[in-house]
């Protein structure tokens, strides 16, 4: 394998897996106050999900030869990225809802072709996660569409948690080079499908000049100056997410160093293959 | 610290009468644990009735680069195959 395909293809994949860890915490900020208990399992799971995608991911690099802990530490010291997407807070439940619909929605959008990258590892990986996705999509829009059918504040949560989500949603689709459509390519296959999922919820989309002409639906500009902001560490969460994963790691150190404590007498005793 | 884990291969059974295939790897300090952190990352969604996990160390793999000559033998057998043989035209069952 030549060198060069190799480090790309570790650095997008462990990008690709922090993106999945730290994803779960807009989302599990909520866990404890879903609006229902079905809500919650169903959050729960989706949750568990991506720290399930993110495992996937980390093995699929450790085929490459990469470390684990060594991509752990470059993503606590801020040296490598993840999604600029999660940098984003999530101020109500309907922002819960608008991630699944279209955060996730986006996602598919991106890792669907990647089942057919050059790599085996990750395009299994990929198999799985996107055959996980559609089900955290589905339940996102089955959500907004109880908020948009609910009371007028409700309705309200709604329309407001997809301005929030469109413009960082649209401009997820990130410049990788192990795939095999253009950014623009994906992001217009995003628009055409997700516009008419907001019609349906009788929603508008936060874009005065999108319009349908006649063949697909054109946006607006993105804007990139927030967008490269966002990325380069000066979003509304960004410190929280790295403090908070960084905090997760540290305290769960004592739980990683019993256990090999057990296994090591376990296996002083028994001799056992470990 | 979880590098320092031994790295466990792991195969699971979809269904009874199938085979175990390989669905990916994971780490862990021991087997037990290895099997439990397999249930719940590649069998969230009932995908198994049985998970076997082999510590990767104890693999012996053939190398990609021997891969010619390795399995050079099995190709020029073609006679190994039914495909091989003419079958009279109008027979059926052979």
């Amino acid at each position: 394998m030549p060198e060069g395909y190799r480090k790309t293809l570790i650095r997008q994949i462990a990008q690709h897996a922090h993106s999945e860890i730290i994803g779960m915490q807009p989302e599990g900020n909520w866990i404890t106050r879903a609006p229902s208990l079905r809500r919650k399992c169903i959050l729960v799971a989706k949750v568990q999900d991506e720290a399930g995608h993110g495992l996937y991911l980390y093995s699929a690099a450790e085929t490459l030869g990469a470390d684990r802990d060594e991509l752990l530490d470059l993503l606590h010291t801020g040296r490598q990225r993840y999604s600029t997407i999660f940098n984003y807070p999530t101020t109500c439940w309907a922002d819960v809802a608008a991630i699944g619909w279209l955060v996730d929605g986006a996602a598919i959008m991106n890792q669907v072709p990647l089942t057919r990258c050059s790599y085996g590892p990750y395009a299994r990986a990929m198999t799985r996660v996107c055959k996980e996705e559609s089900f955290h999509q589905r339940q996102g829009y089955e959500s907004m569409t109880t908020l948009a059918t609910g009371t007028p504040k409700q309705r309200e949560m709604a329309q407001r948690a997809l301005d929030r989500s469109w413009w960082p949603a649209l401009a997820q689709s990130m410049a990788w080079g192990i795939k095999r459509f253009s950014n623009d390519e994906l992001r217009q296959r995003f628009v055409d499908a997700t516009v008419p999922q907001a019609h349906h919820l009788g929603l508008e989309v936060p874009d005065p000049t999108l319009h349908h002409d006649g063949q697909r639906w054109v946006s607006g500009d993105i804007d990139w100056t927030e967008f490269y902001a966002v990325m380069k560490g000066n979003g509304p969460c960004n410190r929280e997410r790295i403090a908070t994963r960084v905090r997760a790691h540290e305290e769960g150190a004592w739980v990683r160093e019993a256990a090999a404590a057990y296994a090591a007498k376990q296996k002083a005793r028994t001799g056992a293959v470990a | 610290m979880s590098s320092q884990f031994p790295l466990w291969e792991v195969f699971v059974r979809s269904k009874r009468g199938l085979a175990h295939n390989h669905v990916g790897s994971l780490r862990a300090p021991d087997a037990e644990m290895a099997l439990r952190n397999a249930r719940d990352v590649y069998t969230r969604r009932q995908e198994g009735v049985s998970i076997w996990v082999v510590p990767a160390a104890s693999i012996m793999a053939s190398s990609p680069d021997e891969k010619d000559s390795f399995f050079d033998p099995a190709g020029d057998k073609p006679y190994r195959h039914p495909t091989f043989y003419d079958v009279p035209e109008g027979l059926t069952h052979i």
